[in-house]
């Protein structure tokens, strides 16, 4: 159950760092944060107590096994996550070069 | 195997193949990227229509990816609903795709603005035919992605901004979605959506249903731009180029939001009357908000995003009030609004290809030297307006008596004065735009070129035609399967399991 809780908390680390942070940098570090939440959290979802590794084996009981699909699942998201976490720095590097800093309260030109 | 199954997966291998070899090729060869952007929308909307026919015969059909034993490879589905929306997305689509080609002449890359296009349509025709819940996950990324791209396409402040804040949110979305598939996979040890709702069977109202349910509102409620989560839309949609907030506001929201939510409610986790409250307060919500932010933005296409908020409100409130009525005229909504939209989007674009600026008040009589973007404006905008014949006319009509027939009087009062709004809202902007006597700034203004004449023109004429798809006979065949979809409920899962 507690490392239930941690990822849970983990979680929401992430999601404060999103909204409270005014850092582009770290705004970007919480998305990742909450993100790696969420993988470990597939990841537990398929554990199974004193469980082994998913490898079919013939001498070994399929029963014991965790179930491998949530780890090809969080493979997949994990690759995503890649493509989304390259694109937030390179928007990121672009706002920096146009702008001359990090701080969103000062990139804030679009309202209303 | 025979050829109608293999039809489906073509919606996505077909923009797939196309975006690879664009982003190979497309730089090298001159010309080649608008025709391939072009060739390959034109076959989707060719095999959409082919796909509309077949489901006349055989309403349901299931594809296996990779030939493995369903349901514990991946489904592909078409059905009413899935067709429904291809045709949409690929109409729409390929009408920007020829609109692109002149428009995006003043871009440096056309190649990567084809490449990100088509891998859009990729992403959104797979969300579309998926029938598996984390390869939807998937394509939703691959959509998603493509956008954010997109709208930072012209890598200048604004838009880098803009894009930063949609990638963020839409980021944040993304997460909320697939921690609720990663409950309901706890749950259900399945991601089949069919066999999920079988598995789901009779243990619906527990609380980890709820607590999903909540995730998903507010994953694809951010995706869907409803109101509590609208903030990313009126900045992304009108800092992208004009094609691509067409997309946006005419498909992308309603893809990746509003079907994905109705698939996912309707036909796995199950409607209950909490959700249809819900739903329908927060369509009146988004609907009334969107409108009232409309009002006094003097910048068009930010305008025209903040109305997209508001119309995407009564897709949500038709459809949320889960009577066949209310579903027909959401659905019907969403297909005209794509119309409607995509084609008042394209119309700002014009006015900014021909006079360099979207600020409202620093246009005016246009309407002389650009005839047919006056034309095409005036039948989108009174189609948003909602006045007879024109398309959204009726669809609002649907609406409203819908709301009235299930008792929620007041639901249907908000809509009418925020069509009446709406109206107001865009006869105004038709008068600032294109009536009164020429500035002298605009003397030298010129009509903008053909291929972007014939894409609006089209969609025009949709648009004054889609009326006649509440006909009897091309009702049963267009708007009536998709309905059937929705009203047949949580029966999705012995319909698709017994193609299997």
């Amino acid at each position: 159950m507690t490392v239930y809780l941690l990822a849970l908390v983990l979680f929401c680390v992430g999601i404060y760092g999103v909204l409270r942070k005014r850092n582009l940098i770290k705004i970007i570090l919480g998305i990742i944060i909450a993100e790696h939440a969420v993988l470990l959290f597939f990841i537990l979802v398929g554990y199974r107590l004193n469980g082994r590794a998913p490898i079919l084996s013939p001498d070994a009981p399929i029963t014991q096994m965790v179930d491998p699909l949530p780890q090809a699942l969080v493979l997949t998201a994990i690759v995503i996550g890649l493509a989304t976490t390259a694109l937030l720095i390179a928007l990121a590097m672009r706002l920096y070069g146009k702008y001359g800093t990090y701080d969103i309260a000062k990139i804030r030109e679009l309202r209303g | 195997m025979n050829d109608t199954a293999l039809l489906i997966p073509s919606f996505v291998v077909v923009p797939l193949a196309a975006a690879f070899v664009n982003s190979l090729l497309g730089s090298r060869i001159k010309g080649l990227p608008a025709l391939l952007g072009g060739l390959t929308t034109v076959t989707l909307l060719v095999l959409s229509l082919v796909a509309i026919q077949r489901v006349q015969v055989v309403p349901t059909m299931v594809y296996a990816v990779g030939g493995w034993k369903l349901p514990i490879g991946i489904a592909m589905v078409l059905d009413g609903l899935t067709s429904f929306m291809l045709v949409t997305v690929n109409m729409v689509a390929f009408a920007i795709a020829v609109y692109a080609t002149e428009y995006m002449e003043r871009f440096t890359s056309k190649a990567m603005f084809y490449t990100l296009f088509l891998l859009m349509l990729t992403g959104m025709n797979g969300v579309i035919v998926s029938g598996d819940l984390f390869n939807l996950f998937v394509f939703l990324e691959i959509a998603g992605v493509a956008s954010y791209a997109l709208v930072a396409f012209g890598t200048e402040r604004h838009e880098l901004e803009a894009a930063f804040k949609y990638a963020v949110m839409g980021t944040v979305g993304s997460l909320f979605i697939l921690l609720g598939i990663t409950f309901l996979y706890s749950v259900t040890s399945t991601l089949n959506m069919a066999d999920m709702s079988l598995v789901l069977g009779d243990h619906r109202n527990s609380n980890l249903i709820l607590m999903v349910s909540v995730l998903f509102l507010m994953g694809f409620g951010l995706k869907a731009a409803l109101v509590p989560f609208h903030a990313w839309l009126p900045d992304a949609h009108p800092s992208a180029p004009a094609p691509i907030s067409a997309m946006l506001s005419g498909v992308l929201i309603k893809t990746l939001g509003v079907y994905a939510l109705c698939r996912i409610f309707y036909n796995v986790i199950g409607f209950t009357p909490a959700l249809s409250s819900i739903l329908m307060f927060l369509g009146t919500l988004s609907m009334v908000v969107g409108v009232l932010l409309a009002i006094g933005q003097r910048d068009l296409k930010r305008l025209l995003a903040y109305s997209s908020i508001s119309q995407v409100g009564y897709i949500v409130l038709g459809v949320g009030l889960g009577t066949p009525l209310g579903i027909l005229g959401g659905v019907f909504h969403l297909f005209n609004h794509s119309v409607f939209k995509s084609l008042l989007f394209l119309n700002s674009g014009a006015v900014e290809y021909a006079t360099g600026t979207r600020d409202l008040q620093k246009m005016g009589g246009l309407g002389r030297k650009m005839p047919v973007t006056r034309a095409t404006n005036f039948v989108a905008s009174m189609s948003i307006a909602g006045i007879p014949p024109f398309s959204g006319f009726w669809s609002k009509l649907l609406i409203i008596i819908a709301t009235v027939q299930a008792g929620h009087l007041g639901y249907a009062v908000w809509a009418v004065m925020v069509s009446v709004l709406t109206l107001a809202l865009f006869v105004t902007v038709l008068k600032d735009t294109f009536l009164g006597e020429p500035r002298q700034a605009w003397q030298d203004v010129k009509e903008v070129p053909g291929l972007m004449q014939a894409s609006m023109v089209a969609l025009a004429l949709i648009c004054v035609a889609s009326g006649m798809l509440l006909l009897p006979r091309v009702k049963d065949a267009f708007l009536h399967p998709a309905t059937a979809i929705f009203v047949e409920g949580s029966n999705y899962a012995q319909v698709i399991l017994g193609k299997i």
